[in-house]
């Protein structure tokens, strides 16, 4: 069964995910919004991955011998400046979008397997990293004209 | 006569549920003069606050010499407060008005003639515009201008210079309140009338210190507490204020806990099956979400967080609960604390709940600042599109395209209009060039003033500031403008409730002052802004056409202005919104029926995730089919990002006194307010005062990670770990800018932080310490008669009014109604 190597990539995402948003946050201090939100989502995401335990625990967690163009790359250095931001925010925008695809992915498993524990968890957290996601589109939305047009 | 210094409230008229309140009218002359000495009586409205009293203005020899409430006005019955009666004319009629326009030469402010000054802004915005477009221009408004003010500022930004960069104080006052209706029902609109005071069996104040911030309200519901039926009052403060006084339950909590007691309260309702489950079922969305939000927070839960006892948690609850008829008020204390919008959604969702809306003394107030702030909303001055539109909606948008003549995408809608916090980080950037500021004071009144004051003194930025005086952030500027003030020209206003008001031009203004209306109008002519029929943009040169092109904006929209004029706002009260061919009399309260403008054709936001302030995006707000249905929006409490630590072990928490409005530019130019209130101070608990060696009137420094304030201590009644500085005190009496060597500005401490969704800034949360500095002259100079009286009588003399006595006649006339059917029925 495939499904504990997926749990695996799923647990490192988020993981993945948590880092970077706090990287984003330090990097991007002056923007007060970006920072705390940030903090606020990298919490979120450490929650994912406590509610997960149970779940490894139950299925293993297992290791993906495929060449892994899988793995979610943490996010190590922030870029400076307005346009920096914003493409700092489309990185993390990528990631969320990783994180929830592979959620995406472990729920139609558990479906199959009508492992109610497990879809609960899922349910809130897919939804969860949706709106992570809409946080940070939200964000670039509002950032990119500024940036792109007249930023010094 | 009554000395309205001492008694801020003045005599009781009591009257019971569903009576009307007793007419009381208030009448203050200047020294030695008589009724017999006035010329004329002006109609107006008090622009000190956000209830707008309805009131006349007293004119002799050309001048400003008093005032009067107006009998038959729905709002205040007569009744004025200490702001209104005291600096509502000397605050304008005064020698330090600015009477010239003033440009930077060489680094100094120096008088110049309009020509000039007005040429030297138009040669720069061109030139930005020319060599690097719209966005490098802000404008940061206010919440004291009139609605035709606003309406021009709106299309000259929008259509005219098309930036989205444009806001208003309002973003510090009353972001929260538009939001949280928003969010609840679809668009901005107060469901609410002040009427329901007169009909509730209970009113809970939410962070409300309604005593001291809007008095006239309040002696609304005194009057009904010295009745026979008193209504229960259930108070949410963290200081022992005069409504907390009077409270059947005072939930003192700690600053930046209220989500979790609205959380618990919340539960509460679900625990008790005090559930309206017809009403959930019909007009409602999201019950099981909100259910499942609010499941942890069982009244221990909440006590432990908050700092209350879990039996008061319960009380609160169960009155909610169990009375027929509840108003809710809330303000600053949610307002301003992180969590906001999530807060204040909670208390419609104790009505959605409940059913306890749209009837009489059921009813939602959610509250606004300044009096104007309603306009600045409405009309688009605080960044939102004119009339409630939806900037995500193109059909709005090209409703606007077509009004205004010009193409659509001349309307800046592709991101979300940008709110005052990030107008100036743009400006701290480089990003925004030219900083137009009017009739507001961001020097004092921004959080992290430090900053602030930097980021308006930088070289590049280009800053003009259109004000009555030179304020702190006038002396900023590169061009300051003169203004003319209330009672110096025409224009409407509306209220908390709704009630629209004229304000008819008594006086000349001083020297070469102009209206901030003929200022924006001339800025739009020098500019030459046409539409697309090459027509000037704005056809209108007065206010009273300003009015009659806004009653084309607002027509179809939820405040729909059709069926008012300046002819129907004379001579009689004033006239709540919407007043179109369905309501020709206007409307005491919304959503009688339950049905709520969530529409997605119709709605003025798709709204937002409260933790986040992340946009739901049109089509999922589609696919909940709203269709006339209120959202019950929830978030989890999460603590505040600044708690006490070893360094800084106090929490920090601002606000207002009853004497004072904003920057105190013109309170504090009134000599009976000025000595009430005359000077900045501190409030502390007795047991962090004696732990610190800290007696009243004691020089203590504050600080924070952002700065320092030194202020006299007031030993007071502040709960336990937590200190309270008003906000109100800068240094325009000093004629500086800043601080110098006695820092006092409450904001000097505050933190650049604000909600996710109405991105109102945190002003009641920081941690600051607190030392002492050394012995002061006596007790500290805060009123005794408010939240701020010392916690030992015997220490501090009794405030008391100079010159303070004012008229009272109670009776004079029948008590007017709301002119609907409506009201009481
Ligand atoms: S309550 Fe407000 S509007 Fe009324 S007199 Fe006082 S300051 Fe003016």
């Amino acid at each position: 069964m495939m499904l504990p190597v997926y749990l695996g990539l799923l647990d490192g995402a988020e993981a993945a995910l948590a880092a970077s948003f706090r990287r984003i946050a330090e990097g991007h201090g002056d923007e007060p919004d970006v920072f705390h939100i940030c903090h606020t989502l990298a919490k979120q995401c450490d929650a994912h991955r406590e509610r997960f335990v149970s779940v490894i625990e139950r299925y293993g967690r297992g290791e993906d011998d495929a060449p892994d163009r899988l793995h979610a790359e943490e996010i190590t250095e922030t870029r400076s400046g307005a346009v920096g931001l914003l493409r700092d925010l489309q990185d993390l925008y990528v990631l969320t979008k990783m994180v929830d695809a592979t959620w995406v992915v472990v729920k139609q498993a558990a479906l199959g397997l009508r492992d109610e524990e497990l879809l609960v968890i899922v349910d809130e957290c897919e939804r969860q990293t949706n709106l992570q996601g809409e946080w940070i589109m939200t964000r670039i939305k509002q950032a990119a004209p500024q940036a792109l047009l007249v930023a010094r | 006569m009554v000395d309205r210094i001492a008694n801020i409230w003045g005599n009781r008229t009591p009257f019971e549920r569903e009576g009307l309140w007793p007419v009381r009218v208030d009448q203050k002359l200047a020294d030695g003069l008589t009724d017999a000495d006035v010329d004329r009586w002006v109609q107006s409205a008090c622009v000190l606050c956000s209830n707008g009293c309805g009131c006349d203005i007293a004119v002799k020899d050309g001048r400003m010499v008093g005032v009067r409430g107006r009998a038959a006005d729905i709002v205040n019955h007569g009744r004025l407060g200490p702001k209104g009666l005291f600096a509502s004319w000397q605050g304008v009629d005064n020698r330090d008005r600015l009477t010239r326009p003033l440009i930077r030469v060489d680094g100094e402010l120096v008088e110049t003639d309009w020509d000039t000054a007005m040429t030297r802004i138009v040669e720069r915005s061109r030139a930005l515009l020319d060599e690097r477009g719209p966005l490098t221009h802000g404008f940061y408004t206010s919440g004291q201008l009139f609605l035709e003010e606003y309406y021009a500022l709106g299309i000259v930004g929008k259509a005219g210079v098309g930036t989205p960069h444009m806001d208003g104080n309002t973003r510090l006052c009353t972001a929260t309140a538009a939001a949280a209706m928003k969010e609840s029902f679809g668009s901005d609109g107060q469901p609410g009338s002040y009427v329901d005071i007169d009909e509730c069996d209970a009113i809970f104040l939410f962070g409300h210190n309604m005593a001291e911030t809007q008095t006239v309200l309040w002696m609304r519901v005194l009057d009904r507490i010295a009745g026979p039926d008193r209504p229960l009052v259930v108070c949410v403060d963290p200081r022992e204020t005069e409504v907390a006084r009077h409270a059947d339950v005072h939930l003192a909590v700690r600053p930046g806990t209220n989500l979790a007691l609205m959380n618990g309260l919340v539960r509460e309702l679900f625990e008790h099956g005090w559930i309206d489950e017809e009403y959930v079922r019909e007009h409602t969305l999201g019950v099981d979400e909100l259910k499942a939000t609010v499941e942890q927070w069982t009244p221990e839960a909440v006590a432990e967080v908050c700092g209350i006892d879990p039996n008061d948690v319960r009380r609160a609850a169960r009155i909610f609960g169990t009375s027929e008829r509840v108003l809710s008020t809330v303000l600053q204390g949610f307002y301003q604390s992180h969590q906001a919008t999530a807060s204040a959604c909670q208390v419609n969702n104790l009505h959605l709940l409940t059913g306890k809306l749209g009837r009489r003394g059921a009813g939602i107030l959610q509250m606004n600042g300044q009096p104007t702030a309603q306009n600045t909303r409405e009309c688009g001055a605080d960044g939102d599109l004119p009339g409630f539109r939806n900037w995500e909606n193109q059909d709005h948008v090209a409703e606007l395209a077509r009004l205004w003549k010009v193409h659509v995408d001349q309307i800046p809608h592709w991101a979300p209009p940008t709110h005052a916090m990030q107008i100036f980080r743009y400006a701290e950037q480089g990003s925004i060039e030219l900083l137009w500021i009017s009739a507001t004071n961001p020097a004092v009144s921004m959080p992290q003033s430090p900053r602030i004051r930097r980021i308006l003194a930088k070289e590049e930025l280009f800053v003009v500031v259109q004000d009555l005086y030179l304020t702190e952030t006038a002396r900023l500027a590169d061009v300051v403008l003169p203004a003319a003030g209330w009672g110096e020209k025409q224009g409407t206003y509306t209220n908390v409730n709704r009630t629209v008001h004229l304000s008819d031009k008594a006086i000349e203004p001083p020297g070469e002052a102009r209206s901030d209306l003929d200022i924006f109008l001339d800025y739009a002519r020098r500019m030459d802004f046409r539409n697309d029929e090459g027509q000037p943009l704005i056809d209108w040169s007065g206010p009273e056409d300003g009015f009659r092109a806004w009653q084309e904006c607002s027509r179809g929209r939820p405040c729909d202005y059709t069926g008012l004029s300046y002819e129907r706002l004379r001579g009689g009260s004033g006239i709540p919104w919407p007043c179109n061919d369905e309501h020709p009399d206007g409307t005491v309260r919304l959503y009688r029926d339950g049905q709520f403008p969530t529409e997605p054709d119709y709605c003025e936001s798709y709204g937002h995730d409260l933790l986040t302030g992340a946009s739901v995006p049109p089509q999922e707000y589609r696919a909940m089919r709203p269709d006339g249905r209120a959202f019950l929006k929830a978030a989890e409490h999460v603590p505040p990002h600044e708690e006490p630590s070893d360094d800084y072990p106090l929490r920090y928490t601002t606000g207002r006194t009853a004497y004072h409005f904003h920057t105190r530019t013109k309170t504090g130019r009134a000599r009976q307010l000025n000595a009430a209130a005359p000077s900045a101070w501190l409030e502390m608990s007795t047991a962090d005062a004696e732990r610190l060696g800290i007696r009243e009137g004691d020089v203590v420094s504050v600080r924070s990670p952002r700065g320092e304030i030194v202020v006299p201590a007031r030993v007071g009644n502040v709960i336990e770990g937590t200190v309270f500085a008003p906000f109100h005190y800068g240094y325009w009496e000093r004629d500086a800018v800043g601080p110098g060597e006695e820092p006092t500005a409450a904001n000097e401490l505050t933190l650049t932080e604000w909600d996710p969704v109405s991105k109102q800034p945190v002003f009641k949360i920081a941690a600051v310490r607190v030392q002492r500095v050394r012995d002061g002259n006596g007790p500290a100079p805060a009123p005794t008669t408010t939240a701020s009286r010392p916690a030992d009588a015997d220490a501090v003399a009794p405030t008391r009014g100079v010159d303070a006595e004012v008229l009272e006649l109670v009776g004079a006339a029948e008590p007017p109604r709301v002119a609907t059917k409506e009201e009481h029925g």
